[in-house]
Parts: structure tokens; C-alpha cells; sequence
């Protein structure tokens, strides 16, 4: 268990900087997920932690000590790679071994130990078998066996689940999530699979292109997305964004222009600022109406009914694109047009730098 | 049974015999006949004697004309079978050749003596493998000794091969360092350069190490080999480099890693080296002849030299050594080859 600190970290590879000054404090026992779209530095920044490669600047600090210049080895941390890298010359037992007795750990203890992993991973009956002769999944416990064996201060994981099939996938995040709690030991889990991160985490690390977006818990994040770019990447389906005019600014209130939506005033001095401003809407909270009623107009392109609830995808009169998921089971077909309503306080304000407006709605 | 022969006489398409399968019986044979033929008749020469090898027309088993004591005579006499006059064949022994007459005697009546034209006799003759074409050189003109050098020259270098070309691999293929695809370049260039040009060169640094007229002077001039290094650093990089990083955060140190890691992934590729290398130390003829001028070091190849004398030629020695010499090659081709398909299936990633 251990407090990782980064503080000021930055790497660039010869001309091209993958991370700009992250700041970032992982607290003790806590299970932190890097999440982003590919290229964004999530898995370098772990490779950073690890001491695999070295930061072109900044310190990374465990337990208060600076590790920066300390090698992989011995800075006590276990890594499972996506790849999961098992040794595959090696039998189960051997990959296990092979980090205790390089740490001249006695033969009784490796084996100790190593029966305990393998009774707790549910293994055992592979530990003679070599890597090549087992599935995708046991693969997947042996690399978190090895790095368990280790007793790390944290352990890092690096897309791990990125190999298994789906169904193995959602059975290996709940094992996951229950190893966390039976180890109450320091995780930092990188992915950009946003569901994992979701599942998974105590606090998520949103990065984008090498910089911290948002820091934050899942709801955190689902609630109160800092920018565009959080509230697109997290929850499934993504976010609707539609563009919105300010209108005049009277007793606190800035009422918002949203093309059929009716009139939506916020209580916020700085989105007076903004001329134009994007309203976020999840699709969750859309809200199918009838004529009449008001409601963004929207011409259904695709429904899918998936039976508890319906998946239909719209566009808007201006042609953005809008996809809502109603609950339950709806008649709807492509080509008609539709009205959607939603609660004031369900709308995500942002301005044209891409920046949340914290604003109180009042319909 | 019957499968092998459903095998051998499977056919194209349907029933008849298709073009393609007599082209490719034609062919198989051919090469077959191209391929084995000399190696047959070498090791079935090796057994003849060197007057059956001077023999015309050549024969593919060594045959000999087979010798009867005759009481009355000291030395053993070759037999014949012999048509005489009236037409009888009869088996007898020459006592001695005078002009295009040969005297013979029947070995159970030895008492009466038979004039025989020469074209009237045929030399009765048995196969017999003459051993003492190995027998000699290898007690009498130390030939074991020679085996010996050869055997160690071939064992050290290819150890030390494998040991220097697959560290030289293992930091150009997992290091990154400034100048890598640079060395890389110059190994490869090397490979431009063959021995006949640096020989004299070569000559002074061996002789200035004091390594003139040892077996390591033989050895250690060879053991870089740029195809070695480039064969071993191109399997190295399908190795992937997760591998090594799970292995540093495993606390592996740099050695642990190349000896631990790599190398036992390296299996096939080193044992194609290592064919490699034993074929071409114990092949190696020019180099050792310089360097060894004792005759108690010389290798196998040079040992073999020393039968082709500028008037006489030994056959019979040098076909029979060179059956030894071929023997620990075949031997090696034999074994590593079934080590490398089991070194490939073993290291099977993902």
C-alpha cells in the first residue's frame, strides 16, 4: 500500500511531447483508473510510475520518497501488461517464481506464496502447464498472479483486460474489483475502455493528448463533467451536444435559446459572456412527447429495440445528430419526426472554450 | 503396406498416370541419384583396396579377387575360374603370369601344373570392405589426434559463437542507443570481406599474439560471425518487449534478463547457428593450414591434405578419412534438426 505523487511530470520523445506537467496524487489503497482515447500518454504515464522509462521532467514520488531515478526493480510495484508477457519458456510455477528469486526470496516462502496466489486465483491446477497451453483468461490469471506473488506496494495494470473476450471480460472486472477489496492495495488500472473505468474505479483520470482533463470519481465525472471532452468520453451512449444561443441577461437569469426546447433560463452571470453555447444532453434523459407539447423537434434515422429499452438515433432540424434511449418499448419508425423533452436540471452547460458553465436551471 | 503403397502410387486427377506424375518420379529420382550417389560412392570406396580403385570400369561395391593357400607354396594364390580347351570351367589358382600365359594349379591337386591363356581366365572375386583404409591413418598416422583437434576446435568455437553473437544480437535487437543501426551497418559490411583478403593481416595479429601454431589461434579468429549476429538480432526482435520489461519489473538484472529471457527464446535461431558454425569450423581448411604447421595439431582437413603428396595420391586414405570426417556433420545435421521444430513449437507466443 503506498501514496503515489506526480508532481509537475512531463515526457517527450525526441521532438514530440507525449505528457505536459501532470499533477496528480493517488492516495493510499485507492484503485485509479487512466482513461482516454488512444494516444493520449495514459499507458507512457504508467510506463513513467513504473520506472520502465524515465520522465524528461517532473519528480514521481511513492510514499513520499522521490523514486524518480529508481530503477523499475526496486521501486516495489507489480505490473500486468496488456500483453500479459509471461514468460513463455517457463511453466506456470516458474513465471511466479521468477521475480522471488531474483529477489533471493528462501525456496519455502516462494512456495508459500505461490500456493496462496494460485488458491486465490483459482490456478492451481495450471502451475505445471506452460503459458502456450492456456486460454485467454488463465493467461490473464497467471499475469495477475505473478505480479500478487510480488506482495507490491501497488499494482499497475496496463489495458488488461483488453484480450478477452466480452463475457469473459465483464466476469474478469467483477474478479477485479473483488481482488481490490480483498487486497486494499494501492491500483492504477489504465484503459480506454470507459465502462471499465466506470465499474472500476474509486477515482478516474481522464487524460487527453499527454494532459489531465478532469480528476475525479465515476459519478463525479457523469455528473459534472469539467469540459466537452469528459462529457463526451464518459457514459454510454455519448453525450448529445447542441448548439444554443444566449439571450438577454434579466434579474440573474440568462435565458438560452435551444432550437424547440421552449424557454430555459439559467441562473449564471458568466454564461452571459458566452454567445453561443453548446447544451449537453445524455441521451438517458430524453423524454419522447407528443405533438403539441413542445420538444426539440428530430427526424428518427434508426431505431433499435432492444426490448427494455429503445435505442432511437435522430437528427435534429440543423443536422446535428441526437440519439436518445427511452425505457421500455416505443413506436417509433425511421422517417417520422419526434419530440423530445428533458428537465432543466439534467443540462450540461458549455461554453465556446469547451469549458463546463456551472449554472442552477430553471425552466 | 498397402498405405505406402497407395502413397507412392497416388495420381493426379483420376486413373491414368498424368504427365506431372511421371515429371515428378523423373525428378525425385533424379535427385535423389544426383544427391545420394556421391556419398554412396564414397563411403562404398572407401572400402576398396587402391588397386580396385584404380580399377576401369569403377565398381559401386569393392570387390576383391579372393586368395587360396596352395600346400607347396608360400605365399597365398589369387583363383580364377578358368574355361579350358575342351570347354570345362574349372576354379583355379595362378602361380605365376609368363607373357599371355598363366600357370595354374587346382588347390586340391596342386601337384599338376595348367598353362591357360590370360583371356581364358576371369579373377574369382568376393566383396570384402578393406578396413585397414580407417585402421591406418587412424592408429598409425594419427588420425584420432587430428579427430580430436577437430572435435575441439569445433566445439570451442561454435560455443563461443553462439556466447559473443547472441550478446552482440541481444543489444542491438533490446537497446536503444545512439549509433545501434550504425554498428549494425558495419557488422553487416563485414560480410563484403572474405578471408582471402584479410588473411595476411590476420596472419600478423595471430602470430603477434603468440597464437601461431595453437588450436585457439585457429579458433578465435572466427567466432564473430556477422551472419550469426544479423540471423540471431532479427529473431530477437519478434521477441516482444514486454517480455523484458515484465522481467526489469521482476527485479531481473541485464544478465538475468539476456540469460534468462532472451536466450531460451532465442532456442531455434541459436541452434540454426549452431549447424551452422560446426559446419563451417569443421569444414575450415585454409585458416587452419596457416596457423597449424605441427603435425600434432592439424585438424582433420589438413590432416587429409597430407595424402595428397605432389607425385602420389592416396585414395583410399582420403576417401576413407573423409567418410570420418563427414560422420560428427551428419551426425549434428541429424540431432539439431529435430531440435529446431521442437524449438519453434516450444516457443510458441500467444
Amino acid at each position: 500500500m503506498s501514496r503515489i505523487t506526480l508532481s509537475k511530470v512531463a515526457k517527450a520523445f525526441g521532438a514530440v511531447k507525449v505528457l505536459h506537467d501532470v499533477d496528480l496524487d493517488i492516495a493510499e489503497g485507492e484503485l485509479i483508473v487512466f482513461v482516454g482515447p488512444s494516444g493520449c500518454g495514459k499507458s507512457t504515464l504508467l510506463r513513467l510510475i513504473a520506472g520502465l522509462d524515465q520522465p524528461t521532467t517532473g519528480t514521481i514520488s511513492i510514499d513520499g520518497k522521490d523514486v524518480t531515478r529508481v530503477a523499475a526493480a526496486d521501486r516495489g510495484l507489480a505490473m500486468v501488461f496488456q500483453s500479459y508477457a509471461l514468460y513463455p519458456h517457463m511453466t506456470v510455477r516458474q513465471n511466479l517464481a521468477f521475480g522471488l528469486e531474483n529477489a533471493r526470496m528462501p525456496r519455502a516462502e516462494i512456495d508459500q506464496r505461490i500456493t496462496e496466489a494460485a488458491r486465490m486465483l483459482d490456478i492451481a491446477p495450471y502451475l505445471a502447464r506452460r503459458p502456450g497451453q492456456l486460454s485467454g483468461g488463465q493467461r490473464q490469471r497467471v499475469a495477475i498472479g505473478r505480479a500478487i506473488v510480488r506482495n507490491p506496494t501497488a499494482f499497475l495494470l496496463d489495458e488488461p483486460l483488453s484480450n478477452l473476450d466480452a463475457e469473459l471480460r465483464i466476469s474478469t472486472r467483477a474478479e477485479l474489483a473483488a481482488l481490490h477489496e480483498r487486497l486494499s492495495a494501492t491500483m492504477i488500472y489504465v484503459t480506454h475502455d470507459q465502462t471499465e473505468a466506470m465499474t472500476l474505479a474509486d477515482r478516474i483520470v481522464v487524460l487527453r493528448a499527454g494532459r489531465i482533463e478532469q480528476v475525479g470519481s465515476p459519478l463525479e465525472l457523469y455528473n459534472t463533467p469539467t469540459n466537452l471532452f469528459v462529457a463526451g468520453f464518459i457514459g454510454a451512449p455519448r453525450m448529445n451536444f447542441l448548439p444554443a444561443k444566449i439571450g438577454e441577461t434579466r434579474a440573474g437569469k440568462t435565458a438560452i435559446r435551444l432550437e424547440g426546447a421552449g424557454p430555459l433560463e439559467v441562473q449564471a452571470a458568466s454564461a452571459a459572456a458566452h454567445g453561443e453555447v453548446t447544451v449537453g444532453l445524455r441521451p438517458h434523459h430524453l423524454r419522447l412527447v407528443s405533438d403539441g407539447e413542445g420538444g426539440i423537434p428530430a427526424q428518427v434515422k434508426l431505431v433499435e429495440a432492444l426490448g427494455s429499452e429503445t435505442v432511437v438515433h435522430t437528427t435534429t432540424a440543423n443536422g446535428d445528430g441526437m440519439l436518445a434511449v427511452l425505457g421500455g418499448q416505443h413506436k417509433v419508425s425511421a422517417g417520422e419526426t419526434v419530440h423530445f423533452r428533458f428537465d432543466a436540471a439534467d443540462l450540461h452547460l458549455f461554453g465556446v472554450d469547451g469549458l463546463r458553465i456551472e449554472a442552477v436551471t430553471t425552466p | 503396406m498397402s498405405r505406402i503403397s497407395a502413397f507412392l502410387l497416388r495420381r493426379r486427377g483420376g486413373e491414368r498416370w498424368h504427365w506431372t506424375d511421371v515429371f515428378t518420379w523423373f525428378w525425385l529420382i533424379a535427385g535423389f541419384l544426383v544427391m545420394f550417389g556421391p556419398a554412396a560412392w564414397l563411403v562404398n570406396s572407401s572400402f576398396k583396396t587402391p588397386a580396385a580403385l584404380a580399377e576401369f570400369p569403377p565398381t559401386i561395391l569393392p570387390y576383391v579377387t579372393e586368395l587360396v593357400t596352395v600346400e607347396g607354396y608360400d605365399q597365398p594364390l589369387p583363383l580364377y575360374r578358368v574355361t579350358l580347351e575342351d570347354g570345362t570351367e574349372r576354379v583355379l589358382a595362378e602361380v605365376r603370369r609368363i607373357g599371355i600365359v598363366a600357370q595354374m594349379v587346382d588347390p586340391a591337386d596342386p601337384a599338376e601344373v595348367i598353362r591357360v591363356n590370360i583371356n581364358q581366365r576371369t579373377p574369382q572375386r568376393t566383396v570384402s570392405f578393406a578396413t585397414e583404409n580407417y585402421v591406418q591413418p587412424l592408429v598409425a598416422n594419427d588420425f584420432l589426434r587430428f579427430l580430436w583437434n577437430s572435435v575441439f576446435v569445433t566445439v570451442m568455437a561454435t560455443i563461443i559463437t553462439l556466447l559473443t553473437n547472441s550478446m552482440a544480437a541481444f543489444a542491438l535487437s533490446k537497446y536503444n542507443f545512439r549509433g545501434r543501426s550504425t554498428v549494425m551497418m558495419l557488422v553487416i559490411a563485414t560480410l563484403m570481406v572474405p578471408l582471402s583478403v584479410i588473411i595476411v593481416p590476420l596472419y600478423s595479429v595471430i602470430s603477434a599474439m603468440g597464437l601461431f601454431n595453437s588450436l585457439w589461434g585457429v579458433i578465435l579468429p572466427t567466432v564473430a560471425t556477422p551472419t550469426g549476429v544479423f540471423m540471431l538480432r532479427q529473431y530477437m526482435l519478434t521477441i516482444p518487449d514486454e517480455l523484458i520489461d515484465a522481467a526489469r519489473m521482476d527485479k531481473a538484472s541485464e544478465w538475468q534478463i539476456y540469460w534468462r529471457i532472451v536466450l531460451p527464446l532465442t532456442a531455434p535461431a541459436l541452434a540454426v547457428l549452431a549447424i551452422f558454425s560446426v559446419v563451417w569450423r569443421w569444414n575450415d581448411f585454409l585458416w587452419p593450414l596457416i596457423v597449424l604447421s605441427r603435425r600434432e595439431l592439424y585438424t582433420l582437413q589438413v590432416g587429409l591434405n597430407t595424402y595428397a603428396g605432389e607425385l602420389n595420391v592416396q585414395w583410399h586414405f582420403i576417401l576413407a578419412m573423409t567418410v570420418v570426417t563427414m560422420i560428427p556433420v551428419v551426425l549434428v545435421f541429424i540431432f539439431l534438426q529435430r531440435f529446431i521444430t521442437t524449438g519453434i513449437a516450444g516457443t510458441g507466443l500467444k
